[in-house]
């Protein structure tokens, strides 16, 4: 048992903060925001700079072999800052994917574009009627000469817009919600046949409706095994489910830090209203949820690699309940506390609460994961 | 970062955990497992075994009779003897009284004393909270005055835990009724509770038990040399007390076993026609419980290795959330019990019954205990702290509002 952090993660971590301190204002954010893309490029580029683009991918495909420890310190960063570039999209979720299904000319010919900056991709996995049944695949992939055709429709695909390649997963065997004949192809977001709708999430994030029809998909771009792609998908969201809840932490460490601050200058009766200890103890609650959650983020950054499928699920369900319930718990009293103020547009916690909310729903919501840890009480 | 357990960490359980399975007294193992809190003589027993093993005083340094474990060490023992349904260790004698010894007492007060309190050869009490101070410790009233080599105590101390078990009680005492600030009036005396002038007088607590009582001192002669560190400075004393690595008193270990527990017998009992166990709703509550569990887990993990690296033994404002998350858990892990007993949660006689049948109704017994616990540890966010002065003490320390 060790939470100390290491020379180079604790050089890594400062970095980003550093970045994020000097660059990624909350006034800044706003300015990022009006891009077409809806996020910076400059700031793409400055991630690159530093390395955060090639992260967790291996050396000898332009990476710096990080792991979960690293993806967390710098998610948690990007969640303090409400970071809007595609990072989870494209390093944690595509990239996870091709790391784990992608052969070595994948991964040679995509990693060292992302890395240097010049390449997104998006994760096109759920559907409108999944919900968060991952098995409830309807998007077909067909066999005929030389590859694949795929057609189908992919809901809420997290910066979708701006992928430059997409992730898709499509049905080559079986039924509906049957775990196997999913099969991973990597698809030219420009490619005839994909039409893409881009869109603004609740927190301002971008994602797409992604629609395929008659697209073709040569052999050379499938990605792992054909038919067996769901093993993959359980860990691309499982890493996802570990980032987010970094991210998480991130911003219920800015909501408690602001609604503390407000607590120490807002004065109503002549005093600071921290002054009540109605407030106090609603303060003390807030940080208590922070550490659970905190603590429940960790569990999921140390299983990401825990060979046991079965013990991971069981892990990550527990820790996107914990730090969801968490996050829920944090953005609302920070609101609250805010009273009027914290309400409106103007204020940074409406927006880190709006974050809190996506991320609740991303990947299964509290009620899907306590429903499947229910399962398995025994 | 590593959340999991080194290979010395999960030996070094493995052996707590073998050795405890063989040597806990079958007699003592069943009372446990039925949800019975411990008898005096129960303690006594297995906190006399683990002392010949050198592990009851778990957290003391070898010099004196310690197994000088580290803080990580420390926590598996406790929650592996918690999982295990044994005893634990007398809280007063092992985290109390005997790190206040060594940090504080003089050579005479520790050869006299912290051997005996490992082998709980004496029974200690805690004569803190008074009528008038219960959260507010500080206001307390009992004086000692010196007179000619003794202090001579009057007043009154109340939920004093065991106190009709005990042979000796550590005290707070006001020695300087005019002092500046209240805190530094205070001193720490250990008294003989043979000494003439004392008086117990039990206080039945909701689950019908008698754990706490009222200890009265009238003119209670008590010797100079039984004060702990300087006079007037007795707050240090207790602060230190209260402070001292306080991770232990989340006791997730029991909580897990409550639930562990739980799940066991809601086999056994039907719900809508199926087995409890297979509820939708209980499911959940379960789940619910053990994401909960988890999350203090791996929290008391972080306040436990931030603890073995800091050596200045201040106590981390953390452990607060501990406290709180920890007796929260063990509320809700013994209203769970409760509620598998269903109806049998109700009766007060079930031992009776079972005696009068004139064989064993384990299940009854089970049910019965299971509300005594519920109704015992409602006490748990009262007592080492309310967990609204924890929410103070986060407020103060971390908040610095």
């Amino acid at each position: 048992m060790d939470f100390d952090l290491s020379d180079d993660q604790r050089l890594l971590q400062d970095s980003v903060t550093r970045l994020m301190a000097d660059r990624y204002t909350f006034d800044t954010r706003k300015e990022f925001l009006k891009h077409p893309s809806g996020w910076s490029p400059d700031i793409w580029d400055r991630y690159a700079e530093l390395g955060l683009l090639g992260l967790p991918f291996a050396e000898q495909h332009g990476g710096f072999g990080g792991g979960p420890v690293e993806v967390m310190l710098v998610m948690q960063q990007l969640g303090r800052a409400l970071a809007l570039e595609p990072y989870l999209a494209t390093i944690v979720l595509a990239g996870t994917a091709v790391r784990l299904a992608g052969s070595d000319a994948q991964q040679s010919a995509i990693f060292p574009k992302i890395a240097e900056g010049r390449m997104k991709l998006a994760f096109a996995h759920g559907e409108r009627q999944a919900r968060y049944d991952i098995t409830d695949v309807l998007t077909t992939a067909k066999r005929n000469a030389g590859g694949w055709v795929l057609d189908g429709a992919k809901s809420v695909v997290l910066h979708g817009d701006s992928a430059d390649e997409l992730v898709i997963s499509a049905r080559t065997a079986g039924e509906r919600d049957a775990a196997a004949g999913i099969t991973l192809f990597l698809v030219d977001a420009s490619a005839p046949g994909v039409a893409r709708r881009g869109y603004a999430l609740r927190d301002e994030s971008r994602a797409a409706e992604v629609s395929l029809t008659g697209v073709h998909v040569p052999d050379a771009d499938v990605l792992g095994e054909v038919g067996n792609g769901l093993p993959i998908i359980e860990q691309v969201i499982e890493a996802g489910i570990a980032a987010m809840g970094a991210e998480a932490v991130g911003a219920m460490e800015v909501l408690h830090e602001m609604t503390l601050d407000y607590s120490r200058t807002r004065e109503q009766f002549g005093r600071p209203i921290g002054q009540n200890q109605v407030v106090q103890h609603r303060l003390a609650d807030m940080l208590m949820s922070l550490e659970q959650g905190r603590s429940m983020t960790m569990l999921a950054t140390m299983s990401v690699t825990e060979p046991d499928a079965t013990q991971r699920a069981r892990d990550m369900s527990m820790a996107k309940v914990g730090y969801g319930q968490a996050a829920r718990f944090v953005s609302q009293q920070a609101i609250q506390l805010h009273g009027g103020i914290g309400m409106t547009e103007e204020l940074a916690v409406g927006h880190y609460f709006r974050r809190c909310m996506v991320i609740e729903h991303t990947f299964g919501d509290t009620a899907f994961h306590l429903a499947r840890l229910a399962e398995q009480v025994e | 970062m590593d959340l999991r357990f080194t290979p010395e960490e999960i030996a070094f359980r493995d052996e707590v955990r073998a050795f405890i399975r063989d040597h806990l007294p079958a007699d003592i193992h069943e009372r446990m497992r039925l949800g019975y809190s411990p008898r005096k003589e129960d303690t006594v027993r297995w906190q006399r075994i683990l002392n010949r093993k050198g592990w009851a005083a778990h957290n003391w340094p070898k010099e004196w009779g310690g197994p000088g474990w580290n803080p990580v060490q420390r926590m598996i023992f406790l929650n592996e003897n918690q999982q295990a349904q044994a005893p634990e260790v007398s809280s007063f004698a092992i985290t109390m009284i005997g790190p206040v010894l060594i940090q504080f007492g003089t050579d005479a007060q520790k050869q006299r004393f912290l051997s005996r309190a490992a082998n709980l050869d004496d029974w200690w009490c805690q004569g803190f909270s008074e009528p008038g101070a219960g959260s507010d410790l500080a206001s307390l009233k009992t004086s000692a005055k010196r007179v000619n080599g003794h202090y001579v105590v009057n007043g009154q101390k109340i939920w004093t835990s065991t106190a009709h078990h005990a042979d000796w009680c550590f005290v707070l005492v006001r020695t300087n009724p005019n002092a500046a600030k209240r805190q530094e009036g205070i001193s720490f005396l250990l008294v003989d509770m043979k000494t003439p002038g004392i008086t117990v007088r039990p206080i039945i607590s909701i689950d019908g038990s008698h754990h706490l009582n009222e200890v009265f001192f009238d003119d209670v002669k008590v010797p100079v040399e039984m004060r702990v560190h300087e006079e007037n400075r007795g707050w240090d004393v207790a602060k230190y007390l209260l402070g001292n690595e306080r991770t232990g008193i989340a006791r997730l270990g029991k909580s897990q076993e409550r639930v562990a527990a739980a799940k066991e017998h809601a086999r056994d009992v039907r719900f809508n026609g199926r087995p409890l166990i297979d509820d939708a709703a209980f499911r959940q509550r379960v789940a619910q419980l053990e994401v909960d569990m988890k999350a203090l887990e791996i929290t008391q993990y972080r306040v436990v290795s931030a603890y073995a690296k800091q050596r200045d033994g201040r106590p981390d404002p953390l452990s607060s959330v501990l406290k709180v998350k920890g007796t929260e858990l063990l509320q809700a892990s013994t209203e769970l019990c409760m509620d598998v007993a269903g109806p049998q949660a109700m009766p007060l006689w079930a031992q009776e019954l079972a005696e009068l049948a004139n064989e064993p109704d384990p299940e009854a017994e089970w049910a019965a205990q299971s509300t005594g616990s519920y109704l015992f540890l409602r006490a748990a966010s009262i007592y080492g702290g309310t967990n609204e002065i924890q929410k103070n003490i986060l407020t103060k320390a971390v908040l610095r509002l």
